[in-house]
């Protein structure tokens, strides 16, 4: 299990890191979601997998009887998917916005600020 | 009354923007609102920072869960300073702003995100948990996003579109690192991972967490060779979200290098040699960029660049006095570089361009705004006695200690390159003849502005220039926060000791 996850996230990050270095705007966006994707999945990764043992003390014991899944993990994803939406949608209209402006979508071609004003 | 207190700058800006937002569309009551809250946050800073000089290190948890768990919210000198230079930078933006910024962008909300972003600054710099900092972090690019796209100009768009891309980059490789930390230790307190980093064996994956940390960091910092995005990004919005940009973003990027690398990786040599190399080409990539370019804003963008260069390498250097002297050109720069781009807005608001090759006659025109502006040029180049000359003098005696000869000499180069820039700026804007520019049809000349604006622009420079002047000739005053704060950095067991108590530091050892 946790070589399968290790193996997806590092194709997740290879696929990201490539879609971010094409040129296209839109292929921008979507390398960006995947990397964040593939982030999220490392916090859990690296959380520890544990199958089957949630985080519930049993009522007749003060303590954890035995290893159980760690909640953080799950809590800072969740704090991490939430805050990579907001961010998405806003890169998403963003891209809608420029390539109304700029009339392409290829970055080769931004390039207005490079002249002097 | 006091027991909150490291919460309160937090909670004003909070208040501020969601105030500002019931006034989405009366523009005049949100330049009040805005002006006047911005005058009680810094009375409240002052206030945060005289109470943690007099009695230490504060903490709040939030949520009254005993550290290391839940989120915990820390103020050390440090900290505190941050806050405070937030806030006096955050009013003068704010009354720039209120005079600079068409009413156009206004409308969008302009104010409510300007506090949000002021919110962020202060959490990122009170936070005691590494995750926490990641979500202020976010919550600065967030607004930061707004604020450098509102508009929506061709150059503007384009320059966000870099911008964005950069710093989603940078936050994601802060989320591994943080990943990789927490794989590591499962802790995300930063109290409780100084001494949990410390006690592992395998060095190499520190180090390399640690290079993940200084990647993302230095991306938001803008050191050598992450800092394309930004002389690409910062000169395209209105010079009011330039000037807080320039003071203030990139600043949380050097802090939170320090932070990260006084208490959580430290005594490193591979590390800090790293990061003296990196200063050191950030100190000459920087000076020479600014020394080629011909549009003001991007000579001071590449200023930016140069500068972060000095704080860099006192950290690289890791003496106490290297480290009093970062803490002190973070201070005097925060200060300065927030007044630069504030000029910067004010000669495009005089002539309309921003083209060093047309722009002159400044002197003949304005001489009184002439000598107001040469301050914070003058601070900049660190003429003695003014700001910039202590803290030079503090990292070169650092180098000299330290036997690191290279580092003496990229400081003096990089300084030498920032007289030659400034003394071109100063030639050629301000000395020059005058060029007849055509007149641009519905631009806002500062001539034709209304006097209550026009006073609106030039009070926080006058403000910020008194702030330089004293930064200069009370030096004595910065040179104690400074080394008060060195003293903390360095011994990073003080600010351990205050978020776990004593018993937990024992208990580890055993």
């Amino acid at each position: 299990m946790e070589i399968l996850l290790a193996i997806m996230i590092g194709v997740l990050y290879a696929a990201g890191i490539y879609m971010i270095l094409r040129r296209s705007l839109v292929k921008l966006i979507l390398g960006i979601i995947i990397l964040g994707n593939g982030a999220n999945l490392l916090i859990f990764l690296l959380g520890r997998v544990v199958k089957g043992s949630p985080p519930i003390i049993p009522a007749d014991s003060d303590v954890f009887q035995s290893v159980y899944a760690d909640p953080v993990p799950q809590a800072l994803i969740l704090t991490a998917i939430v805050i990579s939406f907001g961010l998405q949608s806003f890169a998403i209209i963003l891209v809608k916005r420029a390539y109304k402006v700029v009339k392409t979508d290829d970055l080769d071609e931004m390039n207005a600020i490079d002249k002097d004003s | 009354m006091t027991q909150q207190l490291v919460l309160y700058p937090l909670l004003l800006q909070m208040f501020l923007s969601i105030l500002l937002m019931f006034c989405w569309r009366k523009i005049s009551w949100q330049r009040v609102i805005s002006i006047v809250g911005s005058i009680i946050s810094v009375g409240v800073s002052i206030w945060l920072f005289s109470y943690i000089w007099e009695n230490g290190t504060q903490i709040v948890l939030a949520g009254n869960w005993k550290p290391p768990f839940g989120i915990i919210f820390v103020a050390d000198t440090l900290s505190a300073t941050l806050v405070l230079l937030t806030a006096i930078s955050g009013l003068a933006v704010a009354s720039f702003s209120s005079a600079s910024v068409v009413a156009a962008r206004l409308k969008f909300g302009y104010f409510p995100i300007f506090h949000f972003l002021l919110l962020g600054l202060n959490g990122a710099f009170l936070t005691g948990d590494i995750f926490n900092l990641y979500v202020w972090f976010e919550i600065i690019i967030i607004s930061s996003f707004v604020l450098i796209t509102l508009g929506g100009e061709k150059a503007q768009l384009e320059g966000s579109v870099k911008y964005f891309t950069l710093n989603i980059l940078a936050s994601m490789i802060f989320l591994t690192a943080i990943a990789v930390l927490y794989g590591l230790t499962g802790s995300l307190n930063m109290a409780d991972l100084a001494l949990k980093v410390a006690a592992i064996e395998n060095r190499g994956l520190v180090e390399i967490t640690a290079i993940l940390f200084l990647v993302a960091f230095g991306i938001k910092a803008a050191v050598f060779p992450l800092y394309f995005w930004l002389p690409d990004s910062y000169h395209t919005p209105p010079s009011a979200v330039a000037a807080i940009f320039g003071g203030l973003l990139t600043k949380v990027g050097v802090y939170a290098l320090i932070r990260v690398f006084t208490l959580i990786f430290v005594g490193d040599m591979f590390l800090e040699n790293i990061i003296l190399i990196i200063a050191v080409l950030t100190l000459f990539s920087g000076g020479l960029g600014a020394l080629v370019q011909n549009n003001l804003r991007k000579v001071f963008s590449y200023l930016i660049i140069c500068h972060i260069g000095y704080m860099i390498a006192g950290l690289g250097l890791f003496t106490e006095v290297a480290i009093a002297g970062t803490i002190f050109y973070l201070i005097h720069d925060i200060i300065v570089k927030t007044n630069l781009f504030m000029v910067g807005g004010l000669i495009f608001r005089i002539r309309g361009t921003n083209s060093i090759r047309n722009l002159g006659g400044l002197y003949a025109d304005h001489p009184m705004l002439s000598l107001l502006i040469a301050i914070p040029l003058f601070s900049l180049v660190g003429v003695p006695p003014l700001s910039g000359f202590w803290p030079k003098i503090s990292l070169i005696i650092a180098a000299f200690e330290s036997e690191q000869w290279w580092v003496v000499g990229a400081i003096i180069f990089a300084s030498l390159i920032t007289l030659i820039v400034i003394a071109k700026v100063w030639a050629s804007v301000i000395w020059k003849e005058k060029k007849e520019l055509p007149v641009r049809l519905n631009f806002r000349y500062f001539d034709k502005l209304k006097t209550i604006r026009k006073a609106q622009m030039i009070a926080p420079m006058i403000f910020l220039s008194l702030v330089s002047l004293y930064i200069g000739f009370g030096a004595e005053h910065i040179q104690q926060v400074s080394s008060r704060v060195a003293g903390e950095l360095m011994d990073n067991t003080q600010y351990i000791e205050a978020v776990l108590g004593k018993e937990q530091i024992i208990d580890h050892e055993e």
